[in-house]
């Protein structure tokens, strides 16, 4: 697949401007990038969150495209719903169009509230792709922890106290979640990758079934720090390999972007660019950064040990 | 199967009769006691090829609400059916099913809440949703609940309504008794359901609309007023396609039921199948001749107040039975809709307040007589003020 | 737009004018402007790609169209992310 940014202005635009989303949000620029997989219509069902609410304040919607907001658990429900009602309605012969189906949530969407819905529409094969925007917080109700917050994250349900310094918690592994129900394709992604995150996109748009895109979102006000650095952030975080950009197709593990030498970054790189870890640099912390850094590692060790157990003779390219 | 035949069916059965012949585009589904019968035998004619159904079995009564609201909204007509804890789950979407105006219809079949569990019939299921917008529909045999699943589609579906229904039967009692029911020709069902045309369905790419936007003082309220005003028109449209409907199947149906209450002195108010104990019981008094006389409220929301004052309004004393408690301290949710119903009539019936049957504890002819008589004593001049708990034990 | 009454609403909060959203101007968050350098921009579109209020255009023949102050909250995700560093964020007179 080769992608060439020259194109992008071809396919329609879904998302427009006049959204509220704070200035610097990385939501909108993953939710574009995301769409940008596909020519063909997209019905997208959103769950409640910063992504919703500021797209959609009535009477205006950001959205050039059919959009659903029903709850906050219900998008990958609401969205097999509308797929239901597209497979009959085509068997009926009463639409002909190939359109896709975009369920759309966020970290607390997805990995906590929304995770029986998820994985019953997974289980189920729905034709649609789910992705999730993960900003690692409840961000539109004032950043409360989720299952998704990095360990030692300062957030209004797990503040940095005197005696606990932020999330105890290392956040659940939703991507590998989400491959155990052996859908055809599973990918993680970042909006500094942009090639990487487009392709797979239109790899999860093409794929008969149920897709998962689990992308990281900076989010400025959430992770304190400056509006500009949405797509830096991001990318340290993926040279770090606290964000491992791989995919899981038809069960073959393969990461796919793999930083080497002078790229490679300490995850306390990415640490102290955000005021949500800025009590981890005291001396009596310290530890939970040498702790994230090992489990990270570990991660990617894992990650390099399912790539090799999966692959098959033929090689990946 | 394309002729009328009458045929031995449970109320469970009989619905799911009536939504194989309805074929709705999606039904989206989970099985619970005593509903599981409705979705095992519609399942089955999914996999026989009887339907062009695509069926979804959610793993879960949220999962199966939320997907009929994202079924109706892309433009196909959305079935489901539940009870109890079910319908307690589905709680949160079934007010965005309402006020996003889908008009999805669902059988549910009353049962208790927990706790303690209980699988048996009252109505704290329904009651506890009376307000969530859905219209509710009672029934009190299977050949209604059959009847009523039909008609409820054209309610639902009417331009100015757009409103979910809600088409209830008691649990067991109707649920899992074989009545013999007559079942329509499939083409004449068909023909009257009829085709689906709904504004700005979601797979109408080429038409972009955003549906459950962020409605803020600005604009909520409005959009609450208009649902009121789809429910002002509920009554006018069913009374047409309940006559529609007779013309069909040669069944009268009302908002508001009676029996014998023309030249009633007292009455019994209830719903469902208790309605059919009470006939029995009036049959026999009647017999013996004594004045009295049933009403039952077919359609629960919209409430027809008015309606019902009128025929209440000159009795001498009335008891309403209530099979589900509000906790208020003051009785049972449809007593206190009986009441301010005839807060306006200058004259008025002394009312009695009963709560009976709470998780499937029977309602038997001899309690039915023990409310008449108890009614006579009051209009004989005795007091009452308390609410009775009919069939519960010191 | 002036607040409609409910008979004039579409029902159930429906909204069915696609992106009319661009009727609300964001523009009015800024405190910083992106100001490009034409002369060294090697139009990539990277910017354009990663606007997150789509307030820069790609023209069609692929090059670098205009920036859309009505919606361009000054971020300076574009400022930050070009190549060649041709935007320059500038403290905006008001
Ligand atoms: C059932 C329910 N519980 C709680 C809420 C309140 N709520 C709305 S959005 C939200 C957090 C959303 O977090 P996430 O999914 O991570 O999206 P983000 O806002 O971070 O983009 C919460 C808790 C709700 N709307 N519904
Ligand atoms: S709080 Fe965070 S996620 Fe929400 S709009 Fe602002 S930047 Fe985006
Ligand atoms: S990112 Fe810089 S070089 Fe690329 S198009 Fe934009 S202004 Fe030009
Ligand atoms: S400053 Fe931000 S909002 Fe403005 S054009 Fe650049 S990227 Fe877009
Ligand atoms: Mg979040």
């Amino acid at each position: 697949m080769k992608l060439n940014i020259k194109e992008f202005p071809k396919i329609p635009e879904r998302l427009g401007s006049g959204h509220r989303l704070c200035s610097g949000c990385g939501a909108p620029i993953v939710a574009k990038m995301v769409l940008m997989g596909t020519k063909d219509p997209v019905v997208v069902t959103n769950a409640t969150g910063c992504l919703e609410v500021a797209t959609t304040i009535f009477p205006y919607t950001a959205w050039k495209t059919p959009f659903i907001h029903s709850a906050f658990e219900n998008s990958a429900s609401t969205a097999a719903g509308v797929e239901a009602a597209y497979q009959s309605l085509k068997r009926q012969g009463k639409i002909k169009r190939e359109i896709k189906i975009l369920a759309i949530g966020g970290d607390g969407g997805t990995y906590d509230i929304g995770l029986q819905a998820l994985s019953g529409a997974l289980e189920r094969g729905h034709d649609f792709v789910y992705l999730c925007y993960d900003n690692g917080a409840y961000m539109n109700t004032g950043v409360q922890r989720s299952g998704s917050t990095p360990r030692g994250s300062s957030t209004t349900t797990s503040p940095a106290g005197e005696a606990v310094p932020g999330k105890q918690q290392f956040p659940k592994d939703l991507t590998a979640i989400c491959a155990a129900h052996k859908i055809p394709y599973v990918a993680q992604g970042a909006i500094s990758n942009w090639k990487d995150l487009i392709t797979k996109a239109s790899k999860a748009f093409a794929v008969k079934g149920p897709a998962v895109l689990n992308v990281l979102s900076p989010c400025p006000p959430g992770w304190k720090h400056a509006d500009d650095l949405a797509v830096e952030i991001s990318d340290i975080a993926v040279n770090s390999k606290i964000w491992p950009l791989y995919e899981i197709e038809n069960g073959q593990w393969r990461i796919t972007y793999k930083p080497r030498d002078k790229k490679i970054r300490p995850v306390e790189d990415w640490i102290k660019m955000q005021g949500r870890f800025r009590h981890l640099t005291k001396k009596e912390n310290h530890h939970i950064i040498e702790e994230i850094q090992q489990w990270a590692d570990e991660n990617w060790d894992r990650l390099e040990r399912m790539e090799k157990a999966t692959s098959s003779e033929g090689g990946s390219e | 199967m394309t002729k009328n035949f009458i045929k031995p069916l449970t109320g469970a059965s009989a619905v799911s009769e009536a939504m194989r012949q309805i074929d709705p585009d999606v039904v989206a589904a989970y099985p619970i006691t005593p509903q599981t019968e409705i979705v095992m035998k519609f399942s089955q004619f999914v996999n026989d090829g009887k339907v062009n159904t695509e069926f979804v079995p959610v793993e879960s009564e949220h999962s199966a609400m939320s997907a009929c609201v994202g079924a109706s909204a892309a433009g196909a007509r959305a079935m489901t059916a539940t009870a109890s804890a079910g319908l307690a789950l589905m709680w949160e979407i079934l007010y965005v099913a309402a006020s996003n105006r889908l008009p999805i219809v669902m059988p549910v079949v009353n049962r208790a809440l927990s706790a303690p569990i209980n699988i048996h019939c009252d109505h704290s299921d329904t009651m506890g949703a009376r307000d969530s917008g859905w219209i509710q529909i009672y029934c009190e045999s299977a050949q209604e609940a059959y009847d009523n699943v039909i008609a409820a589609v054209r309610i639902a579906e009417h331009e100015k309504i757009l409103l979910p229904v809600m088409v209830c039967q008691d649990g067991f009692i109707t649920s899992h008794a074989m009545e013999r029911v007559d079942i329509l020709e499939d083409e004449k069902v068909k023909k009257f359901a009829g085709e689906l045309k709904l504004p700005f369905p979601l797979l109408d790419t080429d038409n972009p609309v955003t549906y459950g936007p962020l409605d803020l003082f600005d604009y909520y309220f409005e959009h609450k007023r208009q649902q009121s005003e789809a429910i002002s028109h509920v009554f006018e449209v069913t009374d047409s396609i309940y006559k529609e409907f007779e013309k069909i199947s040669g069944r009268k149906y009302n908002r508001v039921e009676t029996y014998k209450i023309k030249d009633a002195e007292t009455a019994i108010v209830a719903l469902n199948s208790t309605i059919g104990t009470a006939k029995d019981v009036v049959d026999a008094l009647r017999e013996k001749g004594e004045k009295v006389g049933l009403l039952f409220p077919r359609m629960f929301r919209p409430f027809p107040a008015e309606e019902i004052a009128e025929k209440l309004s000159g009795l001498s004393a009335v008891a309403v039975l209530d099979r589900s408690e509000t906790f208020s301290g003051t009785g049972g949710p449809m007593l206190a809709d009986i009441k301010s119903a005839l807060y306006e009539k200058e004259s008025r019936p002394t009312i009695l307040k009963y709560i009976y049957g709470l998780g499937g504890r029977e309602i038997n002819p001899a309690q039915i007589e023990q409310v008449f008589s108890d009614l006579k004593e009051v209009k004989k001049g005795k007091k009452v003020e308390q609410v009775v708990y009919l069939g519960v034990r010191e | 737009m002036s607040e409609k009454g409910w008979k004039e609403l579409e029902i159930g909060g429906r909204i069915t004018e696609a992106g009319n959203a661009a009727k609300y101007k964001t523009g009015d968050w800024r405190t910083f402007l992106p100001d490009v350098d034409r002369e060294k921009c090697i139009n990539c579109l990277q910017c354009y790609l990663y606007c997150p209020d789509m307030a820069i255009e790609a023209k069609a023949d692929g090059t670098l169209g205009k920036i859309d102050l009505d919606y361009c909250k000054g971020c300076g995700i574009c400022s930050n992310i070009c190549p060649v560093k041709c935007i320059e964020m500038k403290k905006e007179e008001k």
